[in-house]
């Protein structure tokens, strides 16, 4: 049984109709048929309806749906023989991000991920994808090893944000995130970001310092989270956040893959099909796939230090100022 | 000690602090004359909390008297998201002017420091929260930069609550930008130094505040990557105390000192003296 978002619930009506028809034309009934047909049409329509004018919220919250393909699936669906590694070295490993050697269209690459998981142990286990230092000191000796091996690195970026807690902060959230902006920025081997979920805030960039930013076309990107948003904005003592709050909150943002490929911010969105990812997983992965490959053989024709002026140049220009006349 | 704590803060609570004659400390909540505070650097004189100060009155500490050459200062922000608030980010940004005195958060420029030139950054709370929006970031990209072509030492001063909301993505992205200066900056031989102060957080923090060759904070300053209220929302505990203090910082290995006010330009100039210079041996 598929799980369905609000806005989702005058398809999953109609689905669920289709599924009913569908027993009882179990002797052969040509007007059933014709009458699933007909309703099947119609759940379409009304499903590329929906999708096709979604607000920025409802594409927070396909963002972080529970089916959508998280790093392993996508991992699974385009690359073959991953070898997956851990640890810090420092203190522990941290299993809400995941990394190792994979071969991706022939070429062995450094893949790294932000993990969810699915269900309740394994979310408990994962910590929901929000990592602590060490996922990011992980993810961090990863990288040297590409660098060290001349293999180019592709991430996955998927997480609310890195852990608020007590053992974070001791152990140097901050620290270990921007010790990743910056080796990540001078990193000699190619880099290819995609945030496939929900990129939250430093703990998402901490994976994203890269030479080619891509987004799922249903992915949010953002520096806080909308709750976040509308809780500086509008939290008044004890009352409770509304709907709209987040809808405003959201928009405000601007979040969406489309709004940060307006601003230039990335530099591709990867088309999802009608019902977002999760409805359709291995088609996405191929899409993921076709692009990557394509960003992928373009840098690696380049010398890496054309490719590390360009990232440096990239991030560089990034912002919106203006000069004032002396 | 808790009553003691209690009676404290009911005192604070029923004597009206009158503007101007009487200051709230935030490191003990006693109320202490002005005049004694301003007289000791705007350092609590009972407890040692170091006053939010201005990035002025921080530079005037500093450096050389009149050698400071600001870079940058035509840079204002825009409002790339036309964000929407009660109050819009273009008026919000009016008020900061107005209050804090600054064009912009950041205030950066080339010095000297008896003697030693150097590139200097300094972050100011006052206006919003000395947070790092499009300009923050160009001005630390400029500054670094500069530090690079001219091979001299680079220092900042933060105290911001962190990446700035009004400009989202836009903010988020001047960590990188901020983070990939600093790494240019380190293929040179001189030193970064960062000086924590009073509070530092989010995406300053997890940028380029930490990144500093030598970090130094002052005493009892709030710094840390999640603000308390979320950490403590998060895991429903309370937190311990002195958390996310320098104090705390130091002891975790976050941190190379924690350094008083009035001591922070002999540390910083022994600190120059060291690396920049000395290397003849003498004979
Ligand atoms: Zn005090």
């Amino acid at each position: 049984m598929p799980y369905y978002l609000d806005f989702e619930k005058p398809v999953a009506e109609l689905e669920s109709k289709i599924e009913e028809l569908k027993r009882l034309a179990d002797g052969g009934d040509m007007n059933i048929a014709s009458e699933i047909k007909r309703l099947e049409k119609k759940a379409k329509d009304l499903r590329a309806n929906i999708f096709s004018k979604l607000t920025h919220w409802q594409k927070t919250l396909i963002a972080r749906h529970v089916e959508r393909p998280q790093t392993l699936d996508y991992i699974g669906l385009i690359m073959e023989d991953f070898i997956e590694l851990h640890g810090d070295r420092c203190f522990a490993d941290d299993p809400s991000i995941v990394g190792g050697f994979a071969r991706f269209s022939n070429v062995s690459v450094v893949v790294i991920g932000h993990q969810k998981g699915r269900g309740t142990n394994e979310r408990i286990w994962r910590n929901f994808g929000q990592p602590h230092p060490e996922g990011y000191r992980k993810a961090l000796r990863l990288l040297k090893l590409a660098e060290r091996f001349k293999k180019p690195v592709i991430t996955l970026i998927d997480t609310t944000g890195a852990y608020p807690g007590i053992g974070a902060e001791e152990r140097g959230q901050a620290e270990s995130i921007a010790r990743n902006l910056f080796e990540m920025s001078i990193l000699r081997t190619p880099i290819i970001s995609i945030v496939i979920g929900e990129g939250g805030s430093g703990g998402a960039l901490a994976l994203g310092v890269a030479d080619r930013v891509l987004m799922l076309e249903h992915s949010v990107y953002s520096v806080i989270s909308p709750e976040g948003c509308a809780a500086i904005l509008w939290k008044k003592d004890g009352n409770e956040l509304t709907q709209e709050e987040y809808e405003k909150a959201s928009e405000s943002l601007k979040l969406t893959a489309q709004d940060l490929f307006e601003m230039g911010v990335i530099d591709e969105i990867i088309p999802e099909p009608v019902g977002g990812a999760h409805r359709a997983p291995k088609d996405t992965a191929s899409d993921v796939k076709k692009t990557v490959r394509r960003h992928l053989s373009e840098l690696m024709e380049n010398s890496i230090d054309t490719v590390l002026e360009e990232r440096y140049r990239k991030f560089r220009v990034m912002g919106a100022i203006k000069k004032e006349l002396a | 000690m808790a009553w003691f704590k209690k009676e404290k803060y009911t005192i604070s609570k029923k004597v009206k602090v009158p503007e101007g004659l009487w200051v709230k400390c935030d490191g003990c909540r006693e109320i202490i004359y002005r005049k004694e505070v301003e007289k000791n650097l705007q350092v609590c004189p009972k407890c040692n909390y170091h006053f939010r100060i201005s990035a002025i009155e921080r530079i005037q500490l500093l450096i050389d008297e009149g050698s400071f050459k600001e870079i940058g200062g035509n840079l204002t922000s825009m409002d790339p998201l036309n964000f929407k608030d009660q109050v819009p980010y273009k008026e919000r940004l009016k008020d900061a002017q107005k209050k804090s005195n600054m064009k912009e958060a950041a205030i950066a420029g080339e010095t000297l420091i008896e003697g030693y030139p150097a590139m200097l950054i300094v972050l100011d709370f006052a206006f919003m929260g000395g947070s790092m929006g499009s300009v923050v970031g160009e001005k630390f990209a400029l500054t670094s930069e500069k530090a690079s072509e001219e091979e001299v030492p680079l220092i900042s001063i933060t105290s911001s609550g962190g990446a700035r909301m009004q400009e989202g993505i836009l903010s988020l992205m001047q960590m990188a930008k901020t983070s990939a200066a600093i790494a240019m900056f380190k293929k040179g031989v001189m030193p970064y130094i960062s000086i924590l102060a009073d509070p530092t957080f989010g995406g300053v923090t997890a940028s380029f505040a930490m990144l500093g060759d030598i970090i130094i904070a002052e005493p009892k300053s709030l710094i840390g990557f999640a603000g308390p209220r979320v950490i403590e929302q998060t895991i429903k505990q309370q937190l311990p105390d002195g958390f996310q203090r320098a104090e705390f910082l130091l002891q975790h290995g976050m941190i190379d000192m924690v350094v008083n006010r009035k001591d922070l330009r002999q540390t910083i100039i022994k600190l120059l003296s060291m690396i920049v210079g000395g290397e003849k041996v003498k004979t």
